[in-house]
């Protein structure tokens, strides 16, 4: 019994080092088969080219800077869009939150218009704002808003009664009720609500830019498809997520630095090392 | 000053018709006195304790505090079972939270608030937030939190309810020390008939729903208590008196035949 102990350890240890490094690794071996099966033709290098000719093509993408200009642009429509979604979303969801009656009044509205795909009302919103740049971002702001508008108006209901009765027999005014227990309390899921804002606004402004736009990474991805450069798909798809992950890693930071009494956001932070 | 009850009821609606949770209360409470109320759970004393702090109104009856100078104070702080901590303040934006919803400019409360933090020994977890305290510590700045506005009256419902005999114990030293200073009215709800005779002058005994005050029972031992030492024959004489009174209450409110 006691050889088996001494013979676990190190093979437990050795475990936790690959738990540590896993995701790296599963990556790397990913791409690593990748590689392998798409060089020795097993998987068709035309759909499937290797992992390092993508890396090339983007490289080459990079130094004549027009990827840039393409990830540029759908930054910017990604962040106003963002911007005009998820700021009304919060506005209605605290309203909402705060206020039973105007939740029964509305509730039943955002429940039929959530679940409407919104790429599906891009036809409607390119009739009512034409094929110019404002409707993408319409786009974006339509699906940004919902998310934030309900993650919101859940973080208000969740805070605990509790807490306003403190704040009440304190004698609260509305506006410090507002500033010191509403804001705060619900910040947590709001701060939720606008992550899941952003990536929804990120992936309807792709999405747009594959239909209609000049320039952007979608537009990038469907020219590049069309004329059969299909690294240029892949290229523009790493791009797409390395700007993804780049808007999390800022709410992240931000959510830290605005809930300093959250553990969680805190725990989360260090376990990615962001 | 003095706080005076009259003939006060309260009803809720309820989904089965009218619930009647207090029904004729009436006592009065002089300035300086802390009162315990004790009773069966569901008796009311909690949406007393609610009455009183103006949080909800009495459907008949009247309440009032006579003698009150009025310079500005509020009348009641209440302290809630479960502390009621706001987890996104520090501890000390917490204690100064009183102040803060009374105009009182930042640095002045923080000031108070720091000096009431530092009697009850949390000094250095001032800029903690709460979860990163012991329930005892949380259930302490809870105590100042209401101390620290200087209310003529403190309501208190079931303060120590959730913590451990121990440090219920020490708390209940720590309250008693700095009510010594403060003398402010207390009204002290508990289930506790200990904490209840250690703690007050007075008791008033409740009845099981709908609750009314059956009795009031005078503590007539000398302060300062020590509340370690082996307890005197007199309390434990007025804590039999009370559980008499109690216990078939309790046994209604739990419907167990004598």
């Amino acid at each position: 019994m006691d050889s088996r102990l001494i013979g676990d350890r190190p093979r437990r240890s050795f475990a936790k080092r690959v738990e540590r490094c896993g995701p790296g690794l599963l990556v790397a071996a990913a791409l690593g088969a990748w590689e392998a099966l798409a060089r020795t033709g097993t998987i068709s290098p035309t759909f499937f080219p290797p992992p390092s000719s993508i890396v090339t093509v983007l490289g080459r993408l990079l130094l004549e800077g027009e990827i840039a200009i393409h990830a540029g642009v759908t930054v910017a429509r990604v962040l106003t869009g963002f911007a005009l979604g998820a700021g009304p979303g919060l506005l209605l969801g605290l309203t909402m939150g705060a206020s039973p009656r105007l939740r029964a009044q509305l509730d039943p509205l955002v429940a039929a218009a959530h679940p409407i795909p919104k790429i599906a009302v891009l036809p409607l919103i390119l009739v009512i704002f034409g094929i110019g740049e404002f409707s993408k971002v319409v786009l974006a702001a339509v699906g940004a808003f919902f998310p934030m508008a309900i993650s919101t108006m859940a973080g208000v209901r969740q805070i605990s009664p509790i807490h306003f009765e403190v704040a009440r027999s304190y004698g609260a005014t509305r506006l410090r009720l507002f500033t010191r227990v509403v804001l705060p309390g619900s910040l947590p899921l709001a701060l939720t609500g606008a992550r899941l804002s952003v990536n929804v606004a990120l992936m309807l402004t792709i999405a747009g830019e594959l239909v209609a736009a000049q320039r952007g990474l979608g537009q990038m991805i469907w020219f590049a498809w069309q004329t059969f450069r299909i690294a240029e798909v892949y290229a523009g798809l790493v791009v797409i997520s390395v700007i993804g992950i780049a808007l999390n890693v800022i709410l992240d930071r931000f959510s830290v630095w605005a809930m300093p009494w959250d553990t969680d956001s805190r725990t989360t932070a260090a376990r990615y090392q962001f | 000053m003095r706080l005076e009850c009259q003939r006060v009821s309260k009803t809720y609606e309820g989904p089965d018709g009218p619930l009647s949770v207090l029904e004729d209360v009436t006592f009065g409470i002089e300035d300086h006195e802390f009162v315990s109320i004790v009773g069966p759970s569901g008796c009311g004393k909690t949406t007393l304790l609610k009455l009183i702090a103006r949080l909800i109104d009495p459907t008949t009856g009247r309440i009032a505090i006579t003698g009150l100078d009025a310079d500005g104070r509020p009348q009641s702080a209440l302290v809630f079972q479960d502390h009621g901590l706001f987890p996104w303040m520090t501890v000390l934006d917490n204690v100064a939270f009183g102040l803060e919803m009374h105009g009182v400019s930042r640095p002045d409360r923080l000031d108070r608030a720091s000096a009431f933090v530092e009697r009850v020994g949390l000094a250095q977890f001032a800029n903690s937030y709460p979860h990163q305290l012991s329930v005892g510590m949380q259930q302490r700045v809870g105590i100042v939190r209401a101390f620290v506005t200087d209310p003529p009256m403190l309501l208190m419902d079931e303060p120590f309810g959730a913590l451990d005999s121990q440090i219920r114990i020490v708390l209940q030293e720590e309250l008693l020390r700095i009510w010594r200073d403060q003398r402010q009215i207390v009204l002290f709800v508990t289930h506790d008939l200990d904490e209840a005779v250690r703690l007050s002058d007075r008791i008033l005994v409740m009845t099981g729903r709908p609750g009314r005050i059956c009795e009031e029972i005078p503590v007539p031992i000398a302060r300062p208590r020590q509340l370690s030492r082996r307890e005197p024959s007199e309390i434990a004489e007025i804590k039999w008196h009370v559980w008499e009174l109690l216990q078939d209450e309790v046994r209604k409110s739990l419907w167990i035949p004598d």
